[in-house]
């Protein structure tokens, strides 16, 4: 008898049925987007089959250096996170918000005909669904919200995948924040591939989850499935690259505590304000926005682009940039996001992906930043 | 007649090969609307006719290399409101300064056959360090975009917006893979104005810094970096001393690489 799948329940799906998602959530005209390989580095772009997928590949990930690597398996998923992040689907780097046309004396808003695609995003990680639940509290929480990223949020499906392992840079365990996903999800996979088999563990989040799952041939999971999806991402949990010095809550307060250290001009010796750091980070989220006229000032267009606190034209009030040194504006970005955040958005603003290390020119690391600033502390 | 009260846009060449004009030229679609709006008073690569100044908006292409442009140079600015000097060589003396950190006579010696001929000052100097210049527009050549950012900007009165941020901000912008990171290729993008749209990242090579230096750019560290990533010094000299040598930030920091 078949029965349908409802949420929490736990099945075993095989790769031919994976493929079987993938092409059903195309007919339910989602825009099915995950990782795929692109000049040599895993990338997030659409998918049309599993086929995409960088199968067989890993990464190999540190401060300032990432690297492609071939797997000695064909695992889907047997990478960490790269150098893209949702941000860039929920959160574009540059949109228009109105454009106007001249008309006599007075003008009109033309209207944007959005189009937005519905999105189905394959291959979450448990970091980047923390990432999205901040990004949500930024545009979404209080008065004012953001109707784009509503729009393009709304009707997004996830699935997540625990991961298998930890990249060099990753500190998740350490920021409480993966590697497993336990919310936020439709579906969440643990990927289980050895010489004999390959198959994911499938743990249905929400009802368009157990919806999507349902006519596809699957199995209840066994407990010994279940045991070795729970060993998989405990090893990952204990392999992270980098870790935190201390919990997230303290860092808050020993950030706070420290605003005159002198390791900030010690960091700010190496830092080239080149904003790498901001833009790869999952919940960073600071734009500018630019008018555009045309020559006769018939048409003028709004335009929104990330942003960078490491750009002095961010903190420019009249006079001067208020943050002119390089030195006040890596603090700026740090404590916004360990301490500040906190009173801002009511949690940290890290999540422990890693990108930022990963990703920086010069390979500054945000886990030994805190940790230099923590141990002068303990020595005194 | 409407056409008088129509501005006067002039462009002058010192120095140069010429690109940077070109890209006026090379704004093809736009150059009619333009006509429309100034009147081109003076750009004799698309024109012989001369209309006398005073001009609204002079666009300066080139650097100051002889006597004569160092008078020339003053004139333009005493018939014009507003002065954009447009590309490296005028932004900060293009790849003809490299005779700054040389003998010129040397090098007329080794290029022209009489050398004798040849009258030249021993220094390529950007156009702003004789005088005030409005807006310095950098690249090597010019963005048209960015050039047609200017000329509105000034036509309409308000502040051109061109970002003095690092060509890392467009490259991430554009969801390029870093060469940097991904391919262990050494990359000027981090200390160089952005204006390109990060053109060589997305090809696969390093920025080499055409745009010259951004905001607050911090050559040691990256120097120290890409040292680190097996560049010899000499190496990381003739990367420096390229388009932009002569811009202080660049200079400084090639200088430290002489023997
Ligand atoms: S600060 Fe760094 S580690 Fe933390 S979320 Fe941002 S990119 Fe990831
Ligand atoms: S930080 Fe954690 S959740 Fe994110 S990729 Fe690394 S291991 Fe996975
Ligand atoms: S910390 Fe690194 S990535 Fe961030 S602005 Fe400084 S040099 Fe760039
Ligand atoms: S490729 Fe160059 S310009 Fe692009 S982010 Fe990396 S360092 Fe910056």
């Amino acid at each position: 008898m078949h029965s349908s799948p409802s949420i929490n329940d736990q099945l075993i799906m095989q790769c031919e049925q994976f493929e079987q998602l993938l092409q059903r959530l195309q007919q339910r005209e989602y825009h099915v987007l995950g990782p795929t390989v692109r000049n040599q580095a895993i990338v997030y772009d659409t998918l049309t089959s599993i086929a995409d997928l960088p199968k067989g590949y890993t990464d190999e990930q540190d401060g300032g250096s990432y690297r492609l690597k071939q797997r000695h398996d064909d695992a889907f998923f047997g990478y960490a996170v790269g150098p893209h992040s949702w941000k860039q689907f929920l959160h574009p780097p540059i949109t228009r918000i109105w454009r106007a046309k001249r008309d006599g004396s007075s003008f009109h808003i033309a209207k944007e005909d959005k189009g937005i695609p519905k999105y189905a995003f394959i291959g979450v990680r448990s970091c980047e669904l923390h990432a999205i639940a901040i990004q949500d509290r930024v545009f979404l929480q209080g008065a004012c919200t953001d109707p784009g990223y509503q729009e393009r949020r709304q009707d997004l499906f996830i699935v997540a995948i625990n991961c298998g392992q930890a990249g060099g840079t990753c500190f998740c365990a350490s920021m409480q924040t993966g590697p497993r996903a336990t919310f936020g999800y439709d579906l969440a996979l643990t990927e289980i591939v050895d010489t004999r088999q390959h198959f994911f563990v499938v743990h249905i989040g929400t009802e368009l989850g157990a919806e999507m799952m349902d006519g596809l041939v699957c199995q209840q999971a066994s407990p010994d499935d279940l045991q070795r999806d729970e060993q998989i991402v405990a090893c990952t949990a204990q392999t992270m690259g980098r870790q935190m010095a201390t919990s997230p809550v303290e860092l808050k307060g020993l950030l706070a505590r420290n605003l005159e250290h002198p390791r900030w001009e010690e960091v700010a010796g190496r830092c080239l304000s080149c904003t790498n750091c901001t833009m790869v980070c999952p919940t960073c989220f600071c734009t500018t926005v630019e008018d555009v006229i045309d020559l006769a000032g018939e048409e003028t267009e709004r335009v929104r682009k990330w942003d960078s606190c490491f750009n002095l034209d961010f903190s420019y009030l009249y006079g001067g940039s208020v943050r002119a040194s390089a030195k006040s504006r890596y603090r700026q970005w740090m404590t916004h996001k360990l301490s500040t955040w906190y009173d801002q958005f009511g949690s940290s603003g890290c999540v422990g992906c890693g990108r930022c290390i990963t990703w920086c020119p010069v390979a500054i690391d945000i886990t030994e930043e805190v940790r230099a600033i923590y141990d002068s502390e303990q020595k005194e | 007649m409407v056409s008088d009260a129509k501005p006067k846009l002039a462009v002058w060449k010192f120095t140069s090969c010429d690109g940077c004009q070109l890209s006026l030229l090379d704004c093809e679609e736009e150059l009619l609307p333009l006509a429309k709006e100034v009147e081109i008073a003076n750009f004799r690569e698309a024109s012989r006719a001369v209309i006398k100044g005073p001009y609204a908006l002079s666009l300066v292409e080139g650097s100051v290399t002889t006597a004569e442009e160092v008078e020339r140079i003053q004139h333009i600015r005493s018939v014009s409101k507003r002065v954009v000097t447009i590309g490296a060589c005028a932004t900060a003396g293009g790849i003809q300064a490299l005779r700054n950190f040389k003998d010129v006579q040397e090098f007329s010696a080794l290029v022209y056959a009489s050398p004798q001929y040849i009258e030249t000052l021993s220094t390529s100097t950007p156009i702003a360090q004789h005088i005030t210049v409005d807006f310095e527009l950098q690249g090597c050549p010019i963005n048209k975009r960015q050039l047609l950012e200017v000329i509105t900007a000034y036509l309409h009165d308000i502040k051109p917006t061109i970002p003095a941020y690092s060509v890392c901000v467009e490259c991430k912008q554009r969801g390029t893979i870093c060469v940097m990171v991904a391919h262990g290729t050494p990359c000027l993008g981090p200390v160089t104005h952005a204006g390109c749209g990060a053109l060589c990242p997305a090809y696969n090579r390093g920025c080499y810094g055409c745009y010259g230096p951004k905001e607050t750019p911090n050559l040691v560290s990256l120097s120290r970096q890409c040292r680190h990533m097996g560049m010899s010094t000499d190496q990381i000299r003739r990367e420096l001393q390229t388009f932009n040598a002569y811009a202080e930030p660049f200079r400084r920091e090639s200088l430290s690489y002489e023997k």
